[in-house]
Formats: structure tokens, sequence, C-alpha cells
């Protein structure tokens, strides 16, 4: 497919009822942030279909503050994440709110892939393959974080069952091409992301595309 | 005229030192100090080896530095505990424990004999080498301050029922951490299952006393809190004591099996070993 067709296609699979002040194509395997303000609307559409987007956010005025699966886990008490979901920083306030979702579904338990986990999981010869955390870092160094303000995350568009013997994994996904998310800002929020460049699970479908990013209020 | 018994510096020494000998006894919850005077040690265990004996009550946290090959023993006293668990590279605190990744690479939710906690960084910070309880959590992580408030009134470390979050903030503050390195952990003896739908089952189960052997595969800061699970459904602050006891050993050897019961397991082990080549 080209470009401005799959563009075209997203157009297609999603009305935007607002004001767009951000708009913009995340590359394939590259990492993006923003900051999304109080009330606006951040969409994440995946152009192609099958891209998992890993994503962490922060409170944009303390970035101590941040993004926490187990706190949002426990707030719904469900481990899949879709429309009504409230993302749920480490000091229990709410974050940012999806509030539309055409996949169905989003992983928050598999965490990032790492060029250190990457050896585990697929060979001590995977080392130098780009990663998910080297985007968290390269994006956070720009801000003036770092290492320590890794922590949990979400995995866009990614589908991680979980068996009745505990048994989980990355697994085929769900989403298709133009499926997105709605994410309301519901406080000042910094988004780091990474359009994941993994090529060894099904997580892109061993194949990382671009994403696009629309701010709207 | 009589006068306050600690109106003056030796009438307060005196007083202290008096009180610290009539109330020791009384106290159930307390450390071993030095460790090697510990009492009920496990058969095999020699008392010189012993680097920790400490309990836990409700409430209770502690953090401790554990050398390489040491196993930490966490005895669930009554069947009552949940201990809230961080664990970091004492050399380089900015390498932890990384749920997902311990979940994720060893293709398995819950944890049990044999699991490996993994780091952020490739290795295996600490190894399950026994384990008796019915299981433990890896989704919910540290009960909080608001969770607390809403359940029994107050979460504060000042109040009567302070959460792990709380614990862990004063337990990092002592290695020089702080709330930013609060990353999500692990919860021993309570065990929380995912259903079809995505949903968790919190068990309640019956009182069993039992028991964790985690062996350190690195210089490790070990992070406990014994707090009520936040998925507890008890309106009061209801967790039984633990015991930690730590003793000094060797990491896992080369022919060990556990060390090759996977390919990630060994490709952690060997991640490991070169830290330290």
């Amino acid at each position: 497919m080209s470009g401005a067709g799959q563009h075209a296609q997203a157009e297609d699979a999603g009305h935007i009822r607002g004001t767009i002040v951000h708009d913009t194509i995340v590359a394939a395997r590259a990492p993006w942030s923003h900051v999304v303000a109080e009330g606006e609307t951040l969409r994440i559409i995946d152009l192609e279909g099958n891209q998992a987007v890993d994503c962490i956010l922060y409170n944009a005025r303390d970035t101590d503050e941040r993004y926490s699966a187990p706190e949002t886990i426990v707030a719904q008490n469900n481990i899949f994440l879709t429309t009504g979901t409230r993302l749920i920083s480490t000091e229990g306030r709410t974050l940012m709110t999806i509030t539309a979702d055409t996949c169905g579904r989003h992983d928050t338990i598999g965490g990032a892939c790492s060029c250190e986990s990457n050896t585990l999981r697929y060979g001590h010869h995977t080392r130098h393959q780009h990663a998910c955390v080297e985007n968290f870092l390269i994006e956070s160094a720009r801000r003036g974080m770092g290492k320590r303000d890794m922590t949990s995350n979400i995995n866009w568009f990614m589908n991680v069952p979980v068996e009745s013997d505990g048994s989980l994994g990355i697994v085929d996904g769900l989403s298709a091409p133009g499926k997105y998310v709605d994410l309301r800002a519901d406080m000042d929020t910094l988004v780091m992301v990474s359009n994941c460049p993994q090529i060894n699970n099904p997580c892109n479908a061993f194949n990382p595309t671009p994403v696009r990013m629309v701010v709207y209020r | 005229m009589a006068t306050s018994e600690t109106a003056t510096p030796r009438g307060a020494m005196e007083h202290a030192r008096a009180k610290a000998e009539r109330e020791a006894a009384a106290v159930r919850h307390k450390p071993t100090i030095p460790a090697c005077n510990a009492k009920n040690v496990p058969d095999g265990v020699s008392l010189e080896t012993l680097c920790w004996d400490e309990c836990l009550g409700p409430g209770g946290y502690a953090s401790r530095v554990l050398e390489r090959g040491t196993t930490l023993r966490i005895d669930d006293l009554e069947g009552d505990a949940c201990v809230s668990l961080l664990v970091y590279n004492a050399d380089q605190l900015h390498e932890r424990l990384n749920v997902a990744d311990t979940v994720k690479v060893q293709w398995q939710a819950y944890l049990g004999p044999g699991a490996l906690l993994l780091s952020d960084m490739g290795r295996v910070l600490m190894s399950i080498r026994a384990d008796t309880s019915a299981g433990h959590d890896t989704f919910c992580a540290a009960s909080s301050p608001w969770s607390n408030a809403a359940r029994y009134g107050s979460g504060d470390n000042h109040g009567p029922a302070p959460s792990a979050r709380e614990r862990f903030i004063l337990a990092l503050a002592k290695h020089g951490l702080s709330r930013r390195d609060i990353g999500p952990g692990i919860n021993l003896f309570k065990p929380v299952r995912v259903q079809q739908d995505g949903s968790l089952a919190f068990a309640r189960l019956p009182a069993r006393p039992s028991h964790v052997n985690l062996q350190a595969e690195m210089r490790v800061l070990v992070v406990l809190a014994n707090t009520p699970h936040v998925l507890d459904p008890r309106t009061t602050y209801c967790v039984g004591p633990v015991r930690v006891l730590a003793w000094r050993g060797s990491p896992t050897r080369i022919d060990d099996p556990l060390r090759s019961s996977s390919p990630e397991r060994l490709r952690a082990f060997e991640n490991t070993e070169d830290y330290y080549a």
C-alpha cells in the first residue's frame, strides 16, 4: 500500500469532531512524545493494522507522577483496556480516559520490548535490534528524564491473553487498518510513545508500520 | 522536692535503659540482632551464615542488601500475610525488577517454584527456590494510601493502616531513592487470577502457614512491606505476620537444572554470569 492510500483509509476510519491542534505521522520504529493539554483528545490511528504502539503517560507538570498499570487494572478490575477505561497514575489520579476504541481491547501487562529482554526471548544475537525501551530512553533524554522514569506501559493494539493456568503471550493482533483509540486528557499529560520496532513476535505482524497521531479539542 | 525521674540526663538515661530491658520481652515482632543468634533455623542452615532474622507484623516493612547467593526465606506464619516486594540491583539501583518482563519472558503470569524474578536489563535478580504457598500476585502491586483510606479510613505511615506504597517511600528514601523509583512489584502469598473476560479473582483461602525461598542471583536490594492486599474485601486491616530469614550461600551453579529449565531462563542466567564475569 502507498503512504497516501493508507492515510486516506485512516481519514475514512474516523471522523474527528473538533479542532485539530496537532497531526503527525510517526514513522515505523520511531519514538514520539507530546504534551496533550487537559480537555484535548489524542487519537492514535493504526494506519496499516496490527501495529503495537507502546505508551507511557506522565503528569506533564510533575513527571514523578506517571502511568501505573497495576492502579489501572485494579481500578477497573480488568487487565484489558478499552472504551471507558481510566488510565490511572501512581498517585491514584486519572491521567487520561479512553473515550473511543474501534479495536476492542489493548494490553497493559506485556511491557515494552528492550534490547535486553529481546536477548532472553529471541537469542543473544538480537541484542542490537532496535527496541521500545530504546525509543523511550531517546524521548526521555530529550526531556531531561531517563532510566529511572521507565515504568509500566500500555501497548495500544497489542493482544496479550492470559489463560486459566497463567500462560500468557503476545499473540496475533485484533487490530486492522484504520482502527483507532481516543484518549481524553484529564490533566496535562506528557504522552511518550514508541512505535514498536519488534520483528520477532506478532505484535506488529512481523512488519513495523507508521501510525498517525491527531490531537483535537 | 519530688521531681520526675526523667528530669535530668542521668535520670532519663536510666529510665530509657530500664524501659528497653523491661519491654523487649513483651514485643512479639522483633529482629534477632545479630542474626547468627537466631532460634528455630531451618535444617541444614548453619548459624554463621545467617545474615537477617526479622519479624514483620501488620504494616511492617524492611529493606536489606543481600549478597549474591543469599537465600531469603519469607515465612507466612499464620497463613494470612501479604508481602509486597520490590527488588533492585544493589550496585546499580536504576536496574530493577520488571514484572512485565518476568511474566512475558517466562510465558507465565503465576509465579511458583523455579520462577525467576527478572530485571529490566535481562538478568536474574532472584530465583524462587522453594514455595509452599497457594500462589502470588503479579497484577495489582502495592496497596496505596487512597485505597487504604477508602477501606480503612487512612493509609498514611503515621496512621493505623499504612499502605505498601507509603512503606516503600520510607524504605526507598533510606537508599537514596524516591517515589519515582517505585515500579510495579509482586505481592507474595495472595494469589490473584485472571478470568476469561480479563477480570481479576482474589482468592479467600483458608489460613495455612507457608514459606517462599528466594535466592539472590545478583547483589540485590530487597524492599518488603507486609500490608493487606488491595483486593482484600475485609473492611478491617487484616494481615498476618511474617518472619524474614536470610543466610549466605552460592548463586545458581552451571550444572543446576533450573538454569537450563527453559531457553529464556538459560539466557537470563548467561546474561547475569556475563555481568559478573
